[in-house]
């Protein structure tokens, strides 16, 4: 028996190890109809309700995502719109277990041919939808029960059978198909359980492999592994939950590598609310305040005071440590009504960032004077995104620098923040030296998109989308280089500060500051703490 | 243009019509369809959406159908109302849709 080693899409990281059960499809036996389309009608109705009513008797059982979920599925089961069609055919003289799953195939088929990700990932949805009806109409042939600690492999799952399974005491999901857009993906992340999705036709010779190992953060699985494969791998799973406790404890205190370095660990926030409960003590800072929240709302734009008083809470809970905080990034993924310029062919690479910014003076001059007056209550950076050529910020420089004097004619309070560009667009990085900035700030996430000319939501060419790649590293390295040569100071606050297999490679670019979410915080002090010199 | 003169006419029973970006993460899918469907189901008014302002318009009471317009996160919606209780449906559906639904 040789080992398997197969390669899928990560979709909820963690390592697992675990004998292995396979999903079947329930073969649900066919029931003898009745032949009186009034009795099948009847049928039918009886186990939509049913149905339903089994539903919401899980959701009492569940919180959050998991119930908001099995809630979707009772909205869609109690519209009389989804059995239509069924109820039509058997009053043309069909079955009513043949009308019900010849429907919703039909309206499954329109999900898995639909273009975007997140509607193709509710085909679970409605299998499950429909499996669970035919279960009230036929009865029996409920699939196997999922025995707890197992690794659970088929081509897709659905969130029932996800919920009726006990992962607290481990195990992991592999598929075939699957989407990491999936509900199932969703509550496997929130529940810590290891997924990988897209591993391709699961075909075993004879009989189904005994145990798996599982890498959910490289989205890999080996099925029936050699006993030293296996060894290695508990090796590591050991190694990685000893780390854990470690980092848990090591959160409060500063970073340093295995060889010495200083690393200072920042986080990123999208809004106070993320810091509700933190200890300022577990970060040197913040290094990037995503201000889009603020005008996301339906209020329309925030006025200064709004914006003043959200910046100053920040700064306050920082007690003196730096906070970078980013002027509206809105364009892109990130469309705001009002704002944005609505029906660009490639938004992406249209009127987003600093260019938005620049375009409507008026609304950018009052983040910026807000900003000014915040700056007085703590260490205050403000940073620039999406800046592409030095006359950007020039022009961004005298805005702020206009608003300063400004303010302090009016008599009020005010200072002016040292002002920096977010290193995300390739022109910026080759050519970082050419900026007067007082800062940069790698955009980790953009600076991958835009150098490889793949975005991370299109699963055909997310294994592109790599941080890792060298032509990414490279660009760092050099804007790593144009800091050190300049005298200011370089970090990195895209998802690629978090993603620890990256540590290492990203402080070998000469990186001393990386910015993270608040719950990466402690997996990335432990990692650092490995990393040589 | 037709918009034009619907709004001109709130107070007959001649549809309204309105339009907004869809600003939350993933468009107009399962959590996102659910509230809008709950929400229009407050009010007596017929109210349809479309993802181009002269349709094809579909029941934004059902979420089967609302599921089945696919809207993409970015996609103007557009809506139309007729009803009594109208201009407080459309008032409440947008400001749904502002909001990104709760999750932008």
């Amino acid at each position: 028996m040789t080992e398997i080693h197969l390669i899928g899409r990560a979709a909820s990281p963690g390592l697992a190890i675990g004998p292995v059960t396979v999903l079947t499809v329930a073969a649900v036996e066919s029931r003898r109809t009745t032949g009186d389309p009034a009795q099948e009608t009847a049928s039918l109705k009886a186990a939509i309700e049913g149905a339903a009513a089994e539903l919401a008797e899980l959701i009492e059982a569940e919180q959050g995502e998991a119930a908001d979920i099995l809630e979707f599925q009772v909205a869609m089961l109690e519209d009389d719109a989804l059995a239509e069609g069924a109820f039509d055919a058997i009053a043309a003289g069909a079955a009513a277990d043949h009308a019900w799953r010849a429907v919703l195939n039909g309206e499954i088929a329109g999900y898995r041919s639909a273009e975007d990700e997140y509607f193709r990932a509710r085909v679970a949805d409605l299998v499950d939808i429909r499996d669970r009806v035919l279960v009230h109409l036929n009865g029996a042939a409920k699939s196997a029960a999922i025995t707890g600690g197992s690794i659970v492999a088929g081509d897709d799952i659905s969130p029932s059978a996800f919920l009726a399974a006990d992962w607290r005491g481990g195990g992991a999901i592999v598929l075939s198909a699957g989407s990491s857009s999936s509900h199932v993906a969703m509550l496997a992340r929130a529940r810590g359980t290891p997924m990988v999705v897209g591993l391709g036709p699961l075909s075993w010779q004879d009989r189904p492999p005994a145990l798996a190992l599982v890498d959910g953060d490289a989205g890999t699985v080996i099925f029936d592994p050699e006993p030293e494969t296996r060894r290695l791998f508990e090796h590591r799973m050991s190694a990685v939950n000893a780390a854990r406790a470690v980092a848990d404890a090591g959160r409060v205190k500063p970073a340093f590598t295995a060889g010495g370095r200083r690393i200072a660990v920042l986080l990123n926030i999208a809004a106070p609310e993320d810091l509700a409960g933190l200890d300022p003590a577990i970060c040197d800072g913040i290094g990037l305040v995503r201000t889009e929240f603020l005008f996301g709302a339906s209020q329309g734009l925030p006025d200064e005071e709004a914006q003043y008083s959200v910046y100053r809470r920040i700064l306050d809970w920082a007690e003196g440590r730096p906070v970078t905080m980013r002027t509206l990034d809105a364009g892109g993924d990130k469309p705001i009504p009002g704002l944005t310029i609505d029906g660009e062919s490639n938004p992406f690479l249209g009127l987003r960032g600093i260019r938005l910014s620049l375009s409507r003076p008026e609304v950018f001059r009052l983040q910026l004077r807000a900003l000014a007056r915040a700056a007085v209550h703590g260490t205050l950076k403000v940073m620039l995104p999406m800046v592409a050529i030095p006359s950007e910020l020039d022009r961004a420089r005298e805005l702020l620098d206009d608003e300063v004097v400004a303010l302090r004619a009016k008599g009020m309070d005010g200072s002016r923040p040292p002002l920096g560009i977010m290193v995300e667009v390739p022109a910026a990085a080759l050519r970082a030296e050419d900026f007067e900035a007082g800062f940069y700030s790698i955009g980790s996430n953009d600076l991958t998109q835009y150098t490889m000319a793949a975005a991370r939501d299109i699963g055909a060419v997310a294994d592109l989308n790599d941080t890792g790649n060298p032509a990414v590293l490279a660009l760092i390295a050099r804007t790593v280089e144009a800091g050190r040569a300049r005298g200011v100071e370089v970090s990195l606050c895209g998802d690629a500060a978090a993603d620890v297999r990256l540590t290492n490679a990203l402080l070998a670019t000469g990186l001393t500051t990386l910015s993270v979410s608040p719950i990466a915080v402690a997996r990335l002090k432990a990692t650092i703490a490995t990393v040589n010199p | 243009m037709h918009d034009a003169n619907a709004s001109r006419a709130s107070k007959t029973l001649v549809p309204r019509t309105a339009s907004a970006v869809l600003v939350n993460p993933v468009g107009l899918h399962a959590r996102p369809s659910v509230k809008l469907t709950q929400c229009a189901k407050n009010f007596a008014a017929k109210i349809e959406i479309a993802l181009a302002p002269d349709g094809p318009w579909t029941d934004a009471k059902s979420p089967v159908k609302v599921m089945r317009v696919k809207a993409p996160q970015g996609a103007m919606l557009y809506f139309r109302v007729a009803g009594s209780d109208g201009d407080a449906a459309l008032a409440a559906v947008l400001a749904l849709v502002h909001d990104g639904f709760g999750e932008a």
